[in-house]
């Protein structure tokens, strides 16, 4: 029974983590290609696995606050490159038009190649998200004195949110382009803005809470730009 | 030298993308924020409001140019 309070407690907090994590790669797979997704989904598993495995409970001293300046940072602009994109091209035809042209020409020359913002992105989103559950299991399981048990809760959790996404990207194949890359624009920016701000040594009002309103004000702001890039092409014939 | 300069093209690609402003913006939004906080005065609502504002700004120069290339399609 002594393991199970680690367990449960790495669990929960795993699964906070995993659910972040798991947004940011079914969004860009969904979005970009699932190839270079898992591609580097997978090589940000085996760096998290060999710091695990060189650094044992030194892994405590890894600088996570710069880390998460950075991975917010690069997620904040990238995220906000991405909602303009898709805000131009949901509402402006004659930019619709052109990304069209130029989309087709890409993808008939890069069809074999690694789509590396999609590696980049996707080994970012599970290091930073993989070290904080490493964190996790770490400190729960050496307090308790059980890392195999908080481990084995992290491990759960993350079989638990990896299954969920699994089941829900079909789902996401049949949501338009443009509307998708909307979408993921709108959580790259919210978790960027909350990991650089973090990282920036901000204290959020509500600590991890503050991920959901800060979701609801980008999706509020993205929403309330493409009314006003619709009425701007309605009435200048874009 | 060969694979200097695609690595490098990516990362500002990467970055800066087609609109420099953005990663400059979010740039001094940080550090603003960092020396907000550093000095001990609430700095939460700047980077979300920073984020908010540089969207804008760049929606507003990207649908302007799109007008002025049209605008030139149409007169040429």
């Amino acid at each position: 029974m002594s393991g199970m309070f680690p367990a449960v407690a790495t669990f929960l907090a795993a699964s906070i983590e995993g659910t972040e994590m798991m947004a940011i790669l079914v969004g860009v797979g969904a979005t970009r290609g699932w190839r270079s997704t898992l591609l580097g989904a997978a090589a940000g598993f085996a760096t998290l696995v060999g710091l695990t495995f060189a650094l044992g409970t030194a892994l405590l001293n890894v600088p996570i606050q710069r880390l998460r300046l950075a991975v917010g940072a690069l997620l904040l602009t990238l995220g906000l490159q991405w909602l303009k994109k898709a805000l131009l091209r949901i509402a402006l035809p004659s930019a619709r038009k052109k990304a069209a042209a130029s989309s087709q020409m890409v993808r008939r020359e890069q069809q074999d190649e690694i789509d590396w913002y999609a590696f980049v992105i996707a080994f970012k989103g599970v290091v930073l998200e993989g070290l904080e559950i490493a964190f996790i299991v770490v400190t729960f399981g050496a307090e308790a004195n059980q890392v195999g048990w908080a481990a084995a809760g992290a491990v759960a959790a993350l079989v638990g949110v990896g299954s969920i996404a699994f089941l829900i990207r079909g789902w996401l194949a049949r949501v338009p382009r443009e509307w998708l890359r909307f979408s993921v624009g709108i959580l790259l920016a919210a978790f960027g803005t909350f990991w650089a701000a973090e990282g920036a040594l901000v204290q959020w009002p509500g600590g991890d809470l503050s991920v959901l309103w800060l979701l609801g004000v980008m999706a509020a702001t993205a929403f309330a730009y493409l009314g006003v890039l619709r009425r701007h092409a309605a009435t200048t014939g874009l | 030298m060969r694979y200097i300069r695609p690595f490098l093209k990516f990362w500002y690609d990467f970055i800066v993308g087609d609109d420099w402003t953005i990663a400059a913006s979010i740039a001094v939004g940080i550090a603003a924020t960092f020396w907000l906080a550093h000095s001990k005065i609430q700095a939460w609502w700047l980077l979300p409001a920073v984020a908010i504002l540089t969207l804008g700004v760049s929606l507003w120069r990207a649908a302007r140019a799109e007008r002025i290339r049209s605008i030139k399609f149409l007169t040429n």
